[in-house]
């Protein structure tokens, strides 16, 4: 018996060192660590069972039956978060590189049906160097039953890909089909095809960083919905990150204690809206006040500043809050904003996390740029996510709702729950000099007569009580009083229960 | 007395009027102009009348609107505040054509004592000291040797038309008056074209001191003690004390006569200060009179116990003075601290915006300890580009200095402010060093101590025990409260590592947390003491006030990535708190040297160009407005992310630019 002990314990201890000392020290050279230092800080300390630790490649093309390493290039298993379960693989980029054989995709599948079949995220940590070449067709298979596997979990529990090094080729399309993607700065980067065959097919040259860094990815391409300096930082951050999400789209989204009094009141958001309506404001601060603790996990910060989307806790509950921000192109609505809180939202909605949207919007950004980019259907997407959405929506208007967008933004008509406006809320089809201009095109050149539409136009529609006297707003509120006004809100639709009709699927402008 | 009052100024001066008017039953009246519709002087006034657009020569500075609006709110008097009309004798003429009282000096006294060469005869002629000097034209060496000795050495050499140091020598000794002279008399020659030069008593490491005076209208003047002003930056008052560690009782007391006999000679009627420089021999040389309530009198009312505003009000109102000088007594020490928006850590630019935190210390008195905050703002308020970059002056008082200093230094680190620049950390850094701490002042402190500026407080060996173990406290909360979180798996629970790992800057301190209760957690670092923290902190709250072995600490908290932003005593630190794993793991991760910052001004989205703000070949300061770009007729501005020179300026007012357009280059 204590032979086999022994062997055990000698075989695992094989396993652990991956590809080996050498490999190790050259992963920490490059600033990043292994497969398992990770693990061992994203989960709970002694948390993690490891699965299919001794698992080997069956290839015996190009010699590889003489080098075989246990584990081959992925660890797998699962553990816990702050006492919550997850399933998670993380690509041993010591091990062949991380490359994707046909038995390491066997280990991966195994652990998304087993995520899917017992209903807790999947996390995938991504460091390798795409498919190995040397099993061929076996590769893609293997990544082709990831891929369906992904399709299958997506809506039914939280998926989420951590880009730590290189990810290229097959490996890109599996985070891809995730909900989330996070990555490290300067030493991730993820493309379909590197820099040598951009070179030979369009002979544009690139480096890794500006084909598919993180400066890359969040910023321009809105690939990933964030970037960390180092591997600490982003594991740190996404166990932060994981008190947010339910389990599954069955599990309630988890609940911390509250210590922030539901009913503070905030007297500075009296002020937060300028006297000045051309005066930009950040509208961060008005998150900051009104979430528990001042506490909002922002997601696509970098990506069209213009809409804000991220986490918060209200009375410890999670709610995904959307937001136009002011100091960023006035807040409008454009292909990009659109794009990102649409997604957003249908996670919000697939997940059963509350909808909270602050809305200050002058409209749909016009131009041939925007239009030649299909504004008409990206807006659309944003339209329908709110529209089909059946979780608890609540709405404030803080300033400007002006024209399509007021609809879009979470409005009334397209089943917002609760509604609220603060009294320096305008909404109306535009803004009062467009509106009169059109509207008094006659006066046109008689600066008195258009001044006086002007006042005129501003007295009556660009207030909350032309809305209000309909219902489309419910109530209008006082600013220093948000928090408490949202927590309320929010309690008294804890039992919503909505259902849209049956369908396969529906069918997003996608 | 006056039933209704107008206050011609606005901020913390105009807050601190209407208090002490609302005390003595009085009505009041705000002036605001377009900038200060939601400031909160306007809030607190019963009645508040808009004088006008946001800069100051078209609104506090119009001597007809402000009487105006006495007119129209039936105000009987007009408190200046200080600055705007304070020391403007036209004003004071003008209010007292339209028979309305003015809250301050004679018009007389106002005019002689602006004047620098009438009031410095006045001061002589009224047995004042003064610097010994010549006057007079000075001919050859031989007589500026002459002059010299009599003045007695170190002199100073000066060109009559001098400045910015040129034509300037300063004689040690004997030997050195004639070179000086020639050199002096030469550059003033080649300067200015004007040789005529002079020569007073140098003071070697001055110190400022001046002396509060009060008057009535039946020629009762008293003085209140002094207050010293030594440390100043680039001339601006910044920390102000009462009484001066310097002087002696009889030093205080020739001061204070001469003062009163200053007073005495314009028949001053009101609160009035009168400023000495002083030599570390106690010798004193008359500066100015300023006619009016100085910014720093708060220090003055705390150590006397006298409402300075109100005394003003009575004897404007013709109340004879009710203060005797053998009845005024000097009563502990106060100190103040200004509180100013600029940014310490950017060479103090002057910084605006909205302040999205303000939160100062509580104002109150127990056990001789007294916290006073004159503030003109509040949480949400705006600082505007307009006025004074002053937001507040905090003031402490005890009964010694010791007491009072320690006690400032509390409140500043309870002090919370965000959304702008702000100087608290210098100032706690000020009162955390020992060379002011030992009373050792001159006017060139802050050159002497700071001489390349500031670049955040000196983080010793207890200042770091001190964030580290509140950083420790504030983890353990946060994660006693992760340990509860819903959707756990059942079984064994989640036990989390009592054994931290805390990293300051290049320090990594283990901790070990025990916890008593809910409020009190022991924390014993790598020294092996047991430290025990008490504090009912929970998170978001943005200061820890808590005891740490018995004593009260409050320390500044801001959130960081995977910890916390820790202030204390002017030190400001990342605090991050780790299991051991953690941070063995932490160490391996490189350090990030922060990007290169281009040397472009980029467009930041599709816009029009409103205005550039700089010229080609200027130094920028960082932080410094560049251009404004309307978007979505929203303006935008653009600052400086560093120092630098403009090299080119590539767009102008009005054009239209696409995103990432190249608006300037910098060398």
């Amino acid at each position: 018996m204590q032979t086999i002990l022994d062997e055990l314990e000698q075989r695992r201890e094989v396993a652990r060192l991956g590809g080996g000392q050498r490999r190790i020290d050259a992963q920490h050279k490059k600033g990043k660590l292994t497969a398992r230092e990770r693990i061992s800080l994203f989960l709970d300390e002694g948390s993690f069972e490891e699965f299919d630790m001794f698992v080997e490649h069956r290839c015996t093309d190009f010699g590889m039956e003489n080098s075989k390493i246990p584990g081959d290039g992925v660890v797998t298993g699962w553990g816990t978060v702050n006492g919550r379960t997850v399933y998670l693989f993380a690509k041993d980029f010591t091990v062949f590189g991380g490359s994707l054989s046909e038995t390491h995709a066997k280990k991966i599948m195994k652990i998304q049906d087993m995520a899917l079949r017992n209903r807790a995220p999947v996390i995938g940590l991504f460091d390798a160097g795409g498919a190995r070449i040397q099993e061929g067709v076996a590769a893609l298979g293997g990544y082709g039953e990831v891929f369906l596997r992904n399709t299958m979990a997506s809506g039914v529990i939280p998926q989420i890909s951590l880009i730590m090094g290189p990810c290229a080729g097959g490996d890109v399309y599996s985070p891809a089909m995730t909900d989330f993607i996070f990555m490290v700065r300067d030493t991730s980067y993820m493309f379909v095809t590197g820099p040598d065959v951009v070179k030979t097919v369009t002979n544009e040259e690139v480096t890794a960083e500006d084909l598919g860094g993180a400066s890359v990815h969040t910023v321009k391409s809105s690939i990933a919905d964030g970037a960390y300096d180092n591997d600490v930082e982003l594991l740190l951050q996404m166990r932060r990150f994981m008190d947010f999400l339910p389990s599954s789209n069955v599990a309630e989204a988890p609940v911390l204690p509250n210590t922030d009094d539901p009913a503070r009141l905030e007297m500075s958001l009296d002020t937060l809206i300028p006297d000045n309506p051309n005066q930009p404001y950040d509208m961060k601060e008005l998150i900051h006040k009104v979430v528990d603790d001042g506490d909002f996990f922002e997601l696509q910060e970098k990506f069209a500043g213009n809409i804000i989307t991220g986490f918060a806790r209200l009375e410890g509950k999670s709610v995904g809050i959307i937001a136009n921000q002011p100091l960023v192109l006035a807040g409008v609505l454009d292909s990009d904003a659109s794009r990102k809180a649409a997604r957003f939202v249908r996670f919000c909605d697939c997940f059963s996390i509350p909808v909270v949207t602050f809305v200050d919007v002058p409209g749909f950004l016009p131009g041939t740029a925007q239009e030649y980019g299909g504004l008409i259907k990206h807006g659309a997407k944003l339209l329908f996510a709110y529209a089909e959405a059946t979780v608890p929506k609540v709405t404030l208007i803080t300033r400007k709702a002006y024209g399509g967008a007021y609809d879009v933004m979470s409005s009334k008509h397209i089943r917002g729950d609760v509604n609220y406006a603060w009294p320096s809320a305008e909404i109306a089809v535009m803004g009062a000099k467009g509106a009169v201009e059109i509207i008094f095109r006659k006066d046109i050149g008689d600066d008195d007569k258009i001044a006086e539409h002007t006042k005129s136009y501003e007295d009556n529609f660009l207030s909350p009580f032309v809305a209000a006297e309909r219902g489309y707003i419910d109530e209008v509120i006082l600013p220093h009083n948000t928090r408490n006004r949202i927590s309320r809100a929010l309690n008294m639709l804890a039992n919503k229960t909505v259902e849209n009709p049956w369908k396969k699927h529906d069918n997003i402008p996608l | 007395m006056f039933k209704k009052i107008l206050i011609a100024n606005r901020g913390e001066i105009a807050c601190r009027v209407i208090k002490t008017a609302r005390k003595m039953g009085i009505k009041t009246v705000a002036v605001y102009s377009e900038a200060d519709k939601r400031a909160l002087h306007v809030e607190m006034a019963d009645e508040a009348v808009h004088i006008g657009p946001a800069a100051a020569s078209e609104s506090y500075l119009v001597i007809e609107k402000i009487i105006a609006a006495c007119k129209e709110t039936g105000a009987e008097a007009v408190h200046p505040g200080y600055g705007f009309l304070s020391e403007n004798a036209k004003f004071a003429a003008a209010l007292k054509e339209a028979k309305i009282a003015f809250i301050g000096p004679n018009p007389r006294a106002i005019e002689v004592m602006g004047d620098k060469i009438a009031s410095k005869k006045f001061a002589r002629d009224a047995h004042v000291s003064i610097v010994p000097g010549f006057l007079g034209e000075i001919e050859t060496p031989e007589e500026a040797v002459k002059i010299a000795d009599e003045i007695g050495y170190p002199v100073m050499i000066k060109a009559s038309a001098g400045g910015g140091g040129k034509g300037m020598r300063i004689a040690l000794s004997h030997d050195e008056v004639a070179d000086g002279f020639v050199s002096a008399r030469n550059e003033a020659v080649s300067s200015f074209g004007d040789d005529r030069v002079f020569i007073e008593k140098f003071i070697v490491n001055p110190r400022h001191i001046e002396i509060q005076v009060m008057g009535d209208k039946h020629g009762n003047v008293v003085y209140l003690g002094e207050r010293e002003c030594s440390i100043q930056r680039r001339n601006q008052k910044v920390i102000e004390e009462a009484p001066s560690p310097l002087l002696d009782e009889e030093t205080r007391r020739e001061m204070g006569e001469q003062a009163v006999e200053l007073a005495r000679a314009v028949d001053y009627d009101t609160a009035g200060t009168v400023e000495f420089v002083v030599g570390q021999d106690k010798s004193f040389y008359f500066l100015e009179m300023n006619t009016r309530l100085q910014v720093e009198h708060p220090v003055t009312e705390l150590i006397t116990g006298v409402d300075l505003v109100e005394q003003m009000i009575r004897s404007a109102a013709g109340e004879k003075l009710a203060l005797k000088q053998e009845e005024i007594k000097l009563n502990g020490w106060a100190v103040e601290s200004r509180i100013y928006a600029e940014d310490p850590y950017r060479n103090f630019m002057p910084s605006t915006g909205r302040l999205v935190r303000y939160q100062p210390p509580a104002e109150k008195s127990d056990n001789g300890l007294t916290i006073r905050n004159d503030t003109g703002v509040y949480e949400g308020g705006e600082i505007s580009i307009y006025y004074d970059p002053m937001i507040a002056k905090l003031c402490t008082h005890g009964p010694d200095r010791a007491s009072a200093i320690s006690h400032m230094s509390d409140a500043l680190d309870q002090f919370y402010i965000e959304g702008i620049g702000h100087n608290v950390p210098f100032l706690s850094a000020i009162m955390n060093h020992e060379r002011w701490q030992s009373g050792n002042l001159s006017t060139s402190f802050i050159d002497d101590e700071f001489p390349d500026g500031f670049e955040g407080g000196n983080r010793c060996g207890g200042i770091t025990n001190k964030l580290a173990v509140v950083g420790a406290f504030l983890d353990h909360v946060e994660n006693s409260r992760r340990r509860q979180i819903s959707g756990q798996m059942s079984g064994k629970k989640v036990i989390f590592d009592d054994q931290r790992v805390v990293n300051i800057g290049d320090d990594w301190i283990g901790a070990a947390v025990q916890p008593e209760n809910g409020k009190m957690v022991h924390v014993v670092l790598d020294d092996g003491k047991m430290q025990t923290l008490e504090g009912a902190w929970q998170a978001g709250v943005p200061v820890w006030n808590g005891k740490i072995n018995g004593d009260k600490v409050s320390v500044q908290i801001r959130r960081a990535l995977n910890g916390y932003v820790l202030s204390y005593r002017g030190v400001e630190e990342v605090v991050r708190v780790y299991t051991a794993r953690e941070a063995e793991l932490a160490k391996l991760m490189p350090v990030k040297i922060p990007p290169d910052t281009s040397k472009t001004l980029l467009c930041p989205m599709p816009g029009l160009v409103v205005s550039i703000d700089v010229a080609e070949g200027d130094t920028v300061e960082v932080g410094q407005k560049l251009a404004v770009v309307e978007a979505m007729k929203m303006e935008n501005v653009l600052r400086a992310e560093r120092q630098a020179v403009v090299a080119a300026i590539n767009a102008k007012q009005g054009e239209s630019l696409a995103v990432d357009a190249v608006i300037m280059e910098f060398e």
